[in-house]
């Protein structure tokens, strides 16, 4: 059995060892490629060298995006996972009707960001009309706790589902023992569940990180950018590059800002991996 | 349960595989007269190529369809006619360029549009299309090549509601002027609880009507700024007329239908349905709003009327509206020379064959810059012609010239600022002026 698993190994990987080349390993190298290259479609690219990617660095609305962009993640991911992590443990106490919470506090998630985002600028603008501030468009603070506010609404349903799985892995005796042994709630928490809960948190942690800083319909959306890219995120401020910049060596420009994008994107997330991870203990 | 879970599980699979062969056919599409759907069996083509058309127009892609297919008809030449849809057109171009099989026609929207698209520009200086050009102006040209020729000419202008303008005691006659149009408006927003309606409608700063200001209304000081120093184009505007603008924008915010600081939500929709509402009696917006104004339950051609914007500059006596086109027929240089003869003969077909002038006319409601046009049944245009006749000069389309869509986005924020009070009127000449010189600094980077 062994053997023939061995042998036939190749045959079995291929099909998806093909699709990930043609879909992710071959766009990708191209992508790499076209960075340094002034190109309008992608057949007729032309080598430029690093030129474009000293343009993107000096690109200010690219460095601005950077810090938006990281004030963005640092707060909505403490905010998305405390919420959710509290969530959780309200909805594993057994009160009454705690289906019909979780499925509640689920479904703005299964609602598209682009959809959301349209709604919330409507409900936004019609509270700072209320109170007589400036709308969203000429209101960077407004736009970055309205992304705050409306991320927080549709992750932290999604958080809550892994974090009640976690929580129900934790083994009752665990903490009936720790109860005896005299240990408060709050003990019992600190010390119990939430080592046991921590690959729950590498994963939550590693998910709210990465689609914060990869943030993109709901800020396209939400505020499209404005007051005058002040609320741009990088996602978006590439998108524009790429898209609404006309002539050719914009296109390259774009390109190079989505390599460093993805460079970052990838550090920041095996930092995290390896913090969280070294945390996590055996059952 | 394990099976039942299966079966959802593959018809998930099974579904989610046809929504995507489903959008995949959907979101282009692609003209019926494809190659050899209906070949007409008496004809013998005349050409061995075949058309592929990337629409540009949305709300004429209908038209464009019935045409290609008559055009099949007679011809025997496959049309295939794709429209992309609203504000996709550059993204819509740039995959489909990348393709074997690439757009044989397309457009791009004046000298900022071409600096994408030059490389793959046919010259079109030989051709019979250029011939048949009413004037050389509605070439776009770079010394003596032609890139894309002007398929459609279209004007703005102030459209106004006669009746409520008589309502409130005035007629045409009494706005011939910036001073008489503020004096006017400013009166009827004095007595707005009285008449029961505004000026203006809103003037508002989100996507989908920005432009309207940001571009078309910005248009006036730049234009007026070349026709002094004689020229056509720059890389520094100096804003000489913009206290000119100023004053046109103060008077759009300030006798609007709503309070200047709700103006950065208002869309495009909300002004044309307060103006449908009649809750006002200006609306500036151009010729191509005329299908949605007029109709069942909508405004007859006696209610409306266009008139030019005056900023109180030059001779506003003889100020028409703004004509001029953003819509350029370019042919692809990399198509096969089969592909270029027959793009190069249809599109010389539609502008002058009985049958292409009159589905361009009536069918579209297009006017075009070509000698074999028909008349148009739109009332604006009507109008420009009118008004043209009567000696006014229409004032041109430099929007065209504006270096970049980032500045255009510059000069809006910066409007939308303004009006709400975060910002002050500097914010805007800042954006126009200095805007410019960074902007077109890029460009010849």
């Amino acid at each position: 059995m062994e053997k023939t698993l061995k042998k036939y190994f190749p045959l079995f990987v291929l099909p998806t060892l093909a699709a990930f080349i043609i879909g992710f390993i071959v766009p990708f190298a191209e992508g790499i490629y076209l960075s340094f290259c002034k190109f309008t479609t992608v057949g007729n690219a032309s080598w430029v060298g690093v030129s474009n990617y000293v343009k993107a660095f000096s690109d200010a609305t690219f460095r601005s995006a950077f810090w938006f962009t990281l004030g963005f993640t640092a707060v909505s991911t403490v905010l998305i996972n405390v919420l959710a992590f509290a969530i959780a443990l309200l909805l594993t106490r057994g009160i009454k009707g705690t289906n019909v919470f979780r499925t509640v506090f689920f479904m703005p998630n299964l609602i598209g960001g682009i959809v959301l985002g349209y709604i919330w600028q409507i409900l936004i603008n019609c509270v700072l009309s209320l109170v007589k501030q400036p709308l969203l468009q000429l209101n960077t603070a407004a736009g970055y706790w309205g992304l705050i506010i409306l991320m927080c609404w549709q992750q932290v349903g999604y958080m809550m589902i892994i974090y009640i799985a976690g929580l129900q892995n934790v083994p009752g005796d665990l903490i009936e023992a720790a109860q005896i042994d005299g240990a408060n709630p709050w003990q019992a928490l600190v010390r119990i569940k939430l080592p046991m809960v921590m690959s729950s948190v590498t994963i939550c942690l590693f998910l709210s990180l990465t689609n914060s800083f990869k943030l993109f319909d709901q800020n396209l959306s939400l505020t499209g950018g404005e007051p005058n890219h002040a609320s741009e995120m990088l996602a978006l401020n590439i998108y524009n590059t790429f898209y609404t910049r006309s002539g050719p060596q914009w296109k390259g420009i774009g390109q190079a800002k989505a390599v460093i994008f993805f460079v970052l994107v990838v550090a920041i997330a095996l930092v995290q991996l390896r913090a969280t991870r070294s945390r996590e203990v055996q059952q | 349960m394990k099976k039942v879970l299966a079966l959802v599980l593959a018809l998930c699979l099974a579904l989610s595989l046809a929504a995507c062969g489903g959008s995949g056919s959907s979101s282009s599409t692609p003209a019926a007269s494809g190659s050899g759907s209906e070949p007409a069996a008496s004809t013998t083509p005349t050409a061995a190529g075949s058309v592929y058309y990337l629409n540009f127009k949305p709300e004429q892609d209908e038209a464009w369809q019935a045409l290609a297919k008559a055009y099949t008809a007679e011809t025997g030449v496959p049309v295939t006619v794709v429209t992309a849809a609203s504000g996709e057109y550059e993204t819509t171009l740039m995959a489909e360029m990348g393709k074997s099989e690439a757009p044989t026609l397309f457009q791009v929207n004046g000298p900022v549009g071409l600096a994408n698209w030059k490389d793959y520009c046919y010259d079109l200086s030989g051709s019979d299309i250029y011939t048949q050009l009413t004037s050389d102006d509605y070439a776009l040209k770079e010394g003596d090549t032609v890139y894309g020729i002007a398929y459609v000419i279209e004007s703005y202008g102030i459209i106004t509601n006669k009746t409520l303008l008589e309502k409130a005691g005035y007629t045409l006659e009494d706005i011939q002027s910036f001073e008489d149009l503020k004096k006017v408006a400013e009166d009827i927003t004095s007595r707005k609880d009285e008449l029961g309606f505004a000026a203006f409608t809103s003037a508002g700063m989100d996507g989908s009507s920005d432009w309207r200001f940001k571009t078309h209304l910005a248009n006036l000081p730049v234009y007026f700024e070349y026709q002094e120093d004689g020229i056509s184009t720059t890389d520094a505007i100096k804003g000489t007329y913009l206290d000119n603008y100023k004053a046109i924008w103060d008077l759009y915010i300030n006798n609007s239908t709503c309070e200047p600081s709700e103006l950065s939500a208002k869309t495009g929709d909300d002004s044309r349905n307060e103006f449908l509402a009649g809750e006002a009696v200006f609306f500036q917006n151009g010729s191509w709003e005329y299908g949605n104004l007029t109709g069942e339950g909508k405004y007859t051609d006696d209610d409306l009327a266009m008139i030019p914007i005056y900023i109180g500059v030059g001779d506003e006596a003889n100020q028409g509206l703004c004509t001029g086109t953003e819509n350029y027929w370019c042919v692809n240089k990399e198509a096969s020379e089969d592909d270029i003869q027959a793009t190069l003969d249809f599109i010389n077909w539609c502008v002058t064959s009985e049958q292409g002038t009159k589905a361009m006319a009536d069918d579209m409601g297009f006017v075009i810059p070509f000698k074999t046009a028909q008349e148009s049944p739109n009332l604006f245009v009507k109008q420009d012609a009118e008004m043209t006749a009567a000696g006014k000069t229409p004032v041109s389309w430099n929007f065209t010239t504006m270096p970049s869509e980032e500045w255009k986005n510059g000069v809006g924020s910066a409007l939308t600022a303004y009006a709400a009070g975060t910002g002050d009127w500097n914010g805007v000449v800042s954006a126009f002026v200095d805007g410019w010189a960074s902007e077109a600094a890029l460009n010849a980077a």
